[in-house]
């Protein structure tokens, strides 16, 4: 299966008024523990590019210095009004940072990052946690309406929820 | 020492309340506590609710046992650094998760060779006390091995836009 968006060059071109090429800017969002953990092994992928990390734990911010982090308020389906402070913050980094593309590992923090830089058209990736052995997580499910692509980490379950495969962490 | 982690999200009192059962009948093994959400006091505990990332890596390292709820963070720590991991996943009908995929992720991952899981109180003093008495384990514990397959996806689509198929 190939997914195939705008080229963010042309995009790119338009914004700056040099045409000089330039690295794409990666925002990686991932919430805490096992989100952050999964897409700090997934690090050597953005080697070459402009990275911004978005989390929410400041304290991250040494083990991935000198890429900037940017902090969101920590929140789930559970606790709505925080889920909206979230959101708030979301918008504002991704405005700020204005990545060519999105990559999280999860969870809500990701689908909403992901959500807003549909709107810059930024390309985007959801990598469900491999916690989610037998089924695509909420956040997952939600991404599948938003974002370029979309993956799970267990083929089985890539099978069942059109999600793809391409690998996992482990 | 013993170093147990439930993660910062949600309260999981079942497994703080076996661990604090289990030190009080060895009070000669320091055990530290990341209780996260826990409202209760446990004696023979040393808590503290929320540890930073280095404190976290710090403690990690130097535990002879992990005890944790069936968080990823904590299984992909233990297998980057070859720590033994008793796990006790969260029940959904208990309160302590939104949703039962920490038995979906325990299930799974029971297969690793550091990996024990267990599901009840008794079930985890049992799994600590046989944990202690086997021997330190030296580079026989798998070591996660970079995940090339999918850092190589994430680049591809950082830089193309394509992700090559991979076979499962």
């Amino acid at each position: 299966m190939i997914t195939m968006t705008a080229p963010f060059t042309a995009r790119k071109a338009a914004r700056r008024a040099d045409n000089t090429p330039r690295p794409p800017c990666v925002l990686a969002v991932a919430s805490g523990g096992g989100h952050w953990v999964q897409l700090m092994r997934l690090r050597p992928a953005f080697a070459g590019a402009e990275v911004h990390f978005a989390t929410v734990d400041r304290s991250v911010a040494g083990a991935v210095a000198p890429a900037p982090v940017h902090v969101y308020p920590d929140a789930n389906k559970d606790t709505p009004l925080r889920l909206v402070f979230a959101a708030l913050k979301l918008a504002l980094i991704v405005l700020r940072v204005r990545p060519d593309v999105v990559v999280s590992t999860g969870a809500a923090g990701g689908y909403l990052a992901i959500r807003f830089a549909r709107l810059i058209g930024a390309r985007t990736m959801f990598i469900d946690s491999i916690a989610n052995a037998r089924d695509l997580s909420v956040s997952a499910r939600l991404a599948q309406k938003a974002a370029d692509l979309v993956l799970s980490q267990w083929p089985a379950v890539a099978r069942a929820t059109g999600a793809a495969y391409r690998g996992a962490v482990l | 020492m013993i170093f147990a982690t439930v993660g910062t999200q949600l309260p999981f009192d079942r497994l703080l309340l076996a661990l604090d059962t289990w030190a009080a009948l060895h009070l000669e093994v320091p055990v530290i506590a990341q209780t996260g959400q826990s409202s209760k006091t446990y004696t023979h505990l040393q808590t503290c609710a929320h540890l930073d990332q280095r404190a976290f890596a710090d403690t990690f390292a130097a535990a002879r046992v992990v005890v944790a709820h069936a968080g990823m963070g904590t299984i992909l720590t233990a297998l980057d650094l070859g720590k033994p991991l008793i796990l006790m996943p969260r029940r959904a009908d208990l309160g302590e998760h939104r949703n039962d995929h920490q038995q979906d992720t325990a299930a799974e991952m029971a297969q690793l060779s550091n990996v024990t899981v267990v599901q009840s109180s008794a079930a985890l003093c049992v799994a600590l006390d046989r944990a202690l008495a086997a021997p330190r384990a030296v580079g026989d514990v798998p070591v996660a091995a970079e995940p090339k397959a999918l850092i190589e996806a994430v680049r591809s689509f950082i830089w193309t836009g394509l992700t090559p198929e991979v076979r499962p």
